[in-house]
């Protein structure tokens, strides 16, 4: 990745750009039309900000029909298009290309609609996640997906990237929380899938386009389901002396019938990192140190967190603690929060990893990711979303040492090959973008990959939305939408470096 | 048979035969290949318990998968089952009942209304037809209940999407784009379905009242409180007739609403909703957890409509418009009861004409829902449309189904003419 390979620019659309920018005049305000070097900056790089490229030009529309005309333009010039959020997607979703136009939807901010009676938010994609849930939370409702950048992200880049959180076992994804979309496709066509209704009728194009990574579709605005909030939540912070203890606590859990609203594990190394970046007060002498948090009403609650205080017990966790106050609920999560800033202050620059294991794996996993940080020696720390099997490695290094980019790059690459190979996901919430597109022959073969590029080419037969995403490039066969991937025997075909 | 006619290797399989019954997946696939081969159309079936649901359509062949069944792998800890498609939903529900596990989607059995008798099919067509019953606004549809899948598309070739895990975002859903998509798309082979632990208990709050806008207020008001319900119906007069229970002290129709957890939260819960609800002692009887099962399992399976000799009509609206869009039903003379907390209308009509089912179609229409004609009389059947599409969506679909079926073989014209 470090010799990362995009489509090829063309140089022919880079010398229309004059030309592009006064036909765009036509379709939306000047000022809205951004090309020269320093107002473009901030717009070459998300947040895997390893990578970076100027695009030719940045559009910023402030209605559907603008964003349809320009899409509707490019298509007809050939003009490759990468449509941007927030900016805050961790696998380059959003890196633009030399050639292309980006569509920044930004000044899509506003929510149109607060329905209560059916429990909804129609809000345009730039609107933020936790913006929706501050819209509502006065009414005691909220919006159930929380990444962990909801504070920044967009409820549009959520729904392009299927956004987690750390409730998903219990409330789902942005899948299972979305009513409706209105989404233009790549021939300016404006149209609508779901509404305010459930399973609406059809092909669920709701569903394709949820998590296709803005390659389908740009999304103009959604419809989210909206939630009572629980009357209460309570967590139990407990530590073990060992991870397989913590991993049979999880199964026990999980089969004793309660789901918890959230469960995470930190590792030995992410708790120290946290402890001493914040004082977050966990059990230092614990190799996996858990918070599990229950939800609902007030008795059921009790209960329940009674019944995992038993388990942990049972499990012979090293220590146990249950919150006695919301105050305290939050200073358990607190540290966890401040994990990731904390490996930041260990090393230069970490890489956050997000790949998806079976649970009961958790155990073998972290053991073989600590044999390879041995191996690729870079040091590593691991938060796992343990009630729904998501693991995000932190490798530490420095990038600015091209030797260990390099080596960070490969040891991610086996996390998650070694995710695959125990049953697991490629990524469980960041999605695929640029960073893991050559692992996609890890999960799938050619024919997986050809069906997926059928559809690509059913909704953008010219491959000119956001292309060089989600999809390995390999030789020449980028423009025929085909994919070859040596008879699915190369398992890792290191593409850029051919 | 010429070797030409045989079927892939082990269990060879007359291809001549007009019904085609697979046992493994390289079978199906080789079957689904021969067809597109030849331009033969295939209809695609497992226990034909909704094959009434949809557009009739003639194929030279039947895919039949009632002998591609099986368990493969369940681990209740890992909250997933996968199976083989055409495993009957029975019992999938008895192996995940041994660990008190559920598909906590309550897949609709239609078994009473077309037959008279439970037959909940397979998984693989609950998957094609993605009906879900009274949990759906909690717990989500079977499209949401799909992790990943193995399948054969249009050409034959065997693809795969998703895995067993939560939490998967690589690639395309594709489990969503063929869940409800009555088998036009791809074959389901192997299938890795959510589980979920079965809830401790549950109780069922029964308000009696007369109205519908009250019926409609409480289950409104259910779905927004804390007691956090996990179904809301509301039976009028009609069909309330119909519910007998021990537990159940008044006549008349009501409005049902369902606790499920712990034992001891059930009770707290449900007194704390009578408060919230404002309603009187008298009105309010309380199913204990039997009489529950049963009144829910009945809901489920449509049991009012048991034998229905009409037509059966399902019209999904924003909640917020269900009570104008029934006043505007009454002059068609429907009987409804209504689920989903007050977003899924189920609708009776004994008598239909078409010209009354396009007016229905664009009440519904402008209302922001949608209707699906589930069961009609066999002489409207082929002059109606039985799915409604604007014309946009349709070319997409369009797209859509050549990009998995380019020669139109799986189940043509299920949904629309011409998909």
């Amino acid at each position: 990745m470090t010799n990362l390979q995009m489509p090829k620019v063309e140089q022919s659309i880079l010398s229309m750009k004059d030309k592009i920018v006064s036909d765009f005049e036509n379709i939306l305000d000047s000022k809205n039309i951004l090309f020269d070097d320093d107002e473009i900056r901030p717009y070459e790089t998300d947040a895997l900000a390893a990578y970076k490229q100027k695009p030719l030009i940045v559009v910023l529309p402030e209605t559907v029909e603008q964003v349809s005309k320009i899409l509707k333009y490019c298509n007809e010039n050939k003009i490759k298009v990468v449509p941007r959020g927030a900016g805050t997607g961790l696998s380059g979703g959003s890196l633009p290309l030399a050639d292309c136009v980006l569509l920044g939807m930004g000044k899509f901010n506003k929510i149109l609609e607060i329905d209560y009676k059916n429990k909804c938010v129609v809000a345009q994609p730039c609107v933020t996640n936790l913006a929706i849930t501050h819209a509502v939370q006065d009414n005691k409702f909220y919006y159930a997906p929380d990444p962990s950048s909801q504070l920044a992200c967009s409820i549009g880049g959520n729904v392009a990237e299927n956004s987690g959180g750390v409730h998903s076992l219990k409330y789902g994804a942005t899948t299972n929380n979305l009513l409706g979309i209105q989404v233009v496709l790549m021939d300016g066509t404006i149209t609508r899938f779901g509404g305010k209704t459930l399973d609406a009728e059809g092909y669920d194009l709701l569903g394709l386009m949820t998590g296709s990574e803005g390659l389908l579709g740009v999304i103009t605005e959604v419809t989210v389901k909206i939630l009572k909030s629980p009357e209460v939540a309570k967590a139990a912070l407990i530590g073990f002396s060992n991870i397989e203890d913590a991993g049979r606590c999880v199964s026990e859990i999980i089969a004793k019938g309660i789901i918890p609203a959230g469960m995470e594990i930190m590792d030995k190394a992410l708790t120290k990192a946290t402890n001493d970046y914040c004082k977050a007060g966990y059990p230092v002498d614990a190799e996996a140190m858990m918070i599990v948090e229950l939800d609902g009403t007030e008795s059921e609650v009790n209960e329940l967190i009674n019944r995992v205080e038993e388990i942990a017990k049972k499990n012979k966790c090293s220590s146990v603690k249950i919150s006695k106050s919301n105050e305290e609920r939050l200073k358990f999560w607190a540290g966890r929060k401040a994990a990731f800033p904390a490996c930041g202050d260990l090393a230069p620059d970490y890489m956050c990893m997000d790949g998806s294991i079976p649970k009961g794996k958790l155990a073998e996993v972290l053991k073989a990711i600590q044999k390879m940080s041995e191996k690729y020696q870079l040091p590593v720390a691991n938060a796992f979303h343990a009630g729904d099997g998501n693991l995000h490695p932190l490798i530490m290094f420095n990038a600015n040492d091209p030797e260990q980019m390099r080596k960070t790059e490969e040891f991610g690459s086996e996390i998650l090959k070694y995710c695959v190979k125990v049953g697991g996901a490629l990524t469980g919430e960041h999605g695929v973008g640029i960073e893991k597109r050559e692992l996609m022959c890890e999960a799938f073969n050619d024919t997986d990959i050809q069906q997926q590029l059928d559809i690509k080419k059913a909704l953008d037969p010219n491959s000119l939305l956001n292309p060089g995403k989600v999809y390995p490039i390999l030789r020449k066969c980028a423009e025929e939408g085909r994919v070859h991937v040596h008879g699915g025997k190369t398992k890792f075909p290191d593409i850029p470096r051919f | 048979m010429s070797m030409e006619e045989k079927l892939n290797s082990q269990t060879s399989l007359d291809f001549k035969s007009s019904v085609l019954k697979p046992e493994t997946e390289e079978q199906i696939a080789d079957i689904i290949k021969r067809c597109y081969r030849k331009n033969i159309p295939l209809e695609i079936q497992g226990r034909n318990s909704k094959k009434n649901i949809g557009r009739n359509f003639q194929t030279q062949k039947i895919l039949d998968l009632s002998n591609y069944s099986g368990i493969i792998k369940y681990e209740p800890e890992e909250l997933y089952i996968k199976v083989k498609s055409g495993t009957p939903l029975k019992e999938i529900k008895e192996a995940i009942d041994k660990k008190n596990q559920q598909l906590a989607f309550e897949p609709i059995d239609f078994g009473p209304l077309f037959f008279g008798k439970s037959n909940e099919g397979t998984i693989g067509g609950v998957l094609a037809c993605n009906f879900a019953g009274p949990r759906r606004f909690k717990y989500g549809s079977a499209r949401d209940h799909l992790l990943g899948f193995k399948g054969v598309n249009g050409k034959g070739e065997i693809i795969k999407s998703g895995g067993t895990v939560v939490k998967n975002v690589t690639g395309y859903d594709l489990s969503k784009i063929l869940t409800g998509s009555y088998g036009t798309l791809t074959v389901f082979t192997e299938v890795a379905i959510k589980v979920l632990p079965k809830p401790d208990s549950v109780k069922t709050l029964v308000i009696a009242n007369p109205h519908l806008k009250k019926g409609l207020e409480y289950l409104s008001l259910a779905l927004a409180s804390s007691s956090d319900p996990s179904g809301a119906v509301f039976y009028p007069e009609f069909f309330s007739k119909e519910f007998t229970f021990n537990d159940l002290t008044n006549e008349g129709p009501f409005s049902a609403i369902r606790i499920e957890g712990s034992k001891l939260s059930i009770d707290e819960r449900i007194k704390r909703l009578i408060q919230e609800l404002k309603v009187d002692k008298k009105d309010v009887s309380i199913l204990d957890p039997e009489q529950s099962h049963i009144f829910w399992e009945n809901t489920t399976s449509l049991k009012v409509f048991s034998n229905l000799k009409g037509n059966l009509l399902r019209v999904v609206v924003p909640p917020s418009e269900t009570f104008d869009v029934i006043t505007k039903l009454k002059p068609f003379n429907v009987k409804y009861f209504i689920d989903w907390g007050g977003s899924l209308i189920w609708l009776q009509l004994d008598k239909l004409t078409a010209n009354d089912l396009k007016r229905i179609k664009e009440l519904i229409l402008s209302f922001s829902g949608y209707l699906t004609v589930v069961k009609i009389e066999e002489g409207l059947k082929s002059s109606v449309d039985i799915f409604s599409i604007d014309e946009i969506r349709y070319k997409i679909s369009e797209k859509i189904k050549e990009s998995f079926d380019p020669k139109r073989i799986l189940n043509p014209g299920k949904m629309y003419s011409g998909i």
